[in-house]
């Protein structure tokens, strides 16, 4: 017990001295790196521009009500297509994401060459943002919603698969051993023995993701790959602030909306 | 499972048991999925002739990113990125100071109704709006460069770190709660050494976690404007030196991994 000599009597304290320099130290470098982090970022600062953020927020916002409720007519579509975009590239990267799981978790992988280049699959899907994904397939495929909903998949494959992976390694080895005991082959193992046990997850996944998904496809239009975002950078531009508010509100209730379906589903589900 | 034969005799053969019970809704969802599908697809308009003339180009354009160029002419390459870092850091510490006490206020165990009802607007709205929405608004209002990135990444944090926070409060042990108020605690007391000795281990996990996030989002906010690596990425694309934008895109990949590397580790580490 860590204690404190004082005038011949110990005193009981919570941490002995080793401890408390330790924890003075981390706290020294930490500050001091947050300091200067601060300092690199305020260096590149035009302090003019920031003073002067309440008035232009006052302006931006007094231009923004009330919002131009006539405009709703053309955004129907762009709110179809932006749900398209996350329904179907949520179905593309299940499709990709369950095998890339099983190849990649530490019980189902064949060997440990196919488990890196999951691991690799994973990593690089999870670390490239959507928007990038989507910039770099506009460049392909041409603007439009296809872009955008293969931007989506190929961004989501990695969150799937980690999860997936994650819960497929979690999974009963008894019951694997039940099915291997009667007989089965590999793969009749891993659709009686382990798909079962993972379908509730990969269903979850799936629309956990899927709610992602809306959020993330309101904001691919900024690089041209369908969607409202097409809308709402179109309206930024020619500082229609009437429209941008109506687009928020609209971004607004489709995500409360897709929040509530993924949590009823998900809720029924599991 | 199913069985074959109700005769009375042995079952011979087992049918999988199908994983939504009710039959009807099972093929209303089969159905409606179907018809939503077709919709779905049919309006995408999907110009395959635009892809197919794409595909050469794709070819070139994926071609023209190999060998990566690392040389960083332009000086650009590693300014941006260590810009990204400053910017996940310091948006990252500003952002948990912020969610503190919004977390504290949308815990149900601690706050009045009104007080949790406000935050939990608060975190709602965060986490409605994308990042990259909050960065537009706040590059129009901080005008170009990091200020703006890191107003957004902030705001960003609140959402997610607000919310597990408060999550994690209204899950924490009572009787401990209790415990500490049976000393005379006030209320500062009783939060700091109740509630806060329970939350600490995930949240110091949560917050290697969000600067995993925070990286990655600077990635983003740069390309309407925010600074940090995505302004040099989005610089890179529109003037077609692409070898540089794959060599950013590999730096990013690999400073990704070591984080959540270093994260996970540290996470063992901290629980």
């Amino acid at each position: 017990m860590p204690a404190s000599t004082n005038n011949g009597i110990e005193t009981w304290r919570l941490r002995t001295s080793k401890e408390q320099w330790i924890r003075w130290v981390c706290w020294l470098i930490g500050i001091a790196v947050i300091m200067y982090a601060w300092q690199m970022i305020s260096e590149k600062t035009v302090w003019f521009f920031v003073t002067d953020a309440p008035t232009q927020a006052a302006d931006i916002g007094s231009r923004m009500v009330p919002p131009k409720w006539s405009y709703m007519n053309k955004l129907w579509k762009p709110v179809w297509d932006t749900i398209n975009i996350a329904t179907i590239g949520t179905i593309i990267a299940m499709a990709i994401a369950v095998p890339v799981a099983f190849a990649t978790a530490r019980n189902t992988t064949p060997n440990i060459v196919v488990r890196t280049i999951g691991l690799f699959i994973i990593v690089s899907s999870r670390s490239v943002n959507s928007l990038i994904w989507a910039l770099i397939l506009v460049f392909i495929l041409g603007p439009g919603v296809l872009a955008g909903t293969i931007a989506i998949g190929l961004r989501s494959v990695g969150f799937c698969a980690k999860l997936i992976y994650e819960s497929i390694e979690e999974i009963d080895h008894t019951q694997v051993e039940a099915i291997e005991a009667t007989g089965a082959s590999g793969p009749q193992k891993m659709i009686f023995g382990i798909l079962p046990q993972v379908l509730p997850t990969i269903a979850g996944v799936g629309i956990y993701r899927w709610d992602i998904n809306i959020r993330e496809s309101t904001i691919l239009g900024l690089v041209g790959a369908g969607g409202i975002g097409l809308q709402l950078n179109g309206s930024l531009n020619t500082l229609a602030w009437t429209q941008v508010s109506l687009i928020l509100i609209v971004i607004l209730v489709t995500v409360f909306i897709s929040e509530w379906v993924s949590a009823k589903v998900r809720g029924a589900i599991i | 499972m199913t069985d074959s034969s109700e005769t009375g005799s042995y079952p011979s053969s087992w049918k999988k048991a199908p994983f939504i019970k009710n039959s009807f809704v099972r093929w209303l969802i089969i159905v409606g999925g179907a018809i939503y599908l077709a919709a779905a697809l049919g309006t995408m308009n999907i110009d395959l002739e635009r892809v197919k003339e794409g595909l050469p180009r794709a070819q070139r354009f994926l071609d023209s990113f190999f060998p990566p160029n690392f040389s960083d002419n332009r000086g650009v390459l590693w300014e941006g990125i260590a810009e990204s870092i400053w910017m996940a850091i310091i948006s990252t510490v500003a952002g948990i100071a912020l969610s503190i006490p919004v977390g504290l206020g949308a815990a149900r165990n601690l706050a009045p109704a009104w007080v949790y009802l406000f935050c939990r607007g608060i975190i709602a709205a965060s986490r409605t709006f994308p990042e990259i929405i909050l960065a537009i608004f706040a590059v129009k209002l901080f005008g170009f460069g990091p200020f703006a990135g890191f107003v957004a990444l902030s705001l960003g944090t609140i959402g997610f770190y607000a919310k597990l926070l408060a999550e994690d409060i209204e899950n924490s042990s009572a009787s401990q709660a209790e415990a500490v108020k049976a000393t005379g605690a006030n209320w500062f007391q009783w939060v700091n050494y109740s509630i806060q000795p329970q939350v600490m281990p995930r949240m110091i996990g949560l917050s290697i976690y969000r600067l995993d996030i925070n990286f990655r989002e600077s990635a983003v906010v740069g390309i309407v404007g925010g600074g940090g690596i995505g302004a040099t990425l989005n610089t890179s694309f529109s003037r077609y030196e692409f070898d540089t934008a794959a060599a950013i895109l590999i730096i990013i990949i690999l400073i990704v991994m070591c984080m959540e590397y270093t994260s996970s580790f540290f996470r063992k580490w901290v629980q």
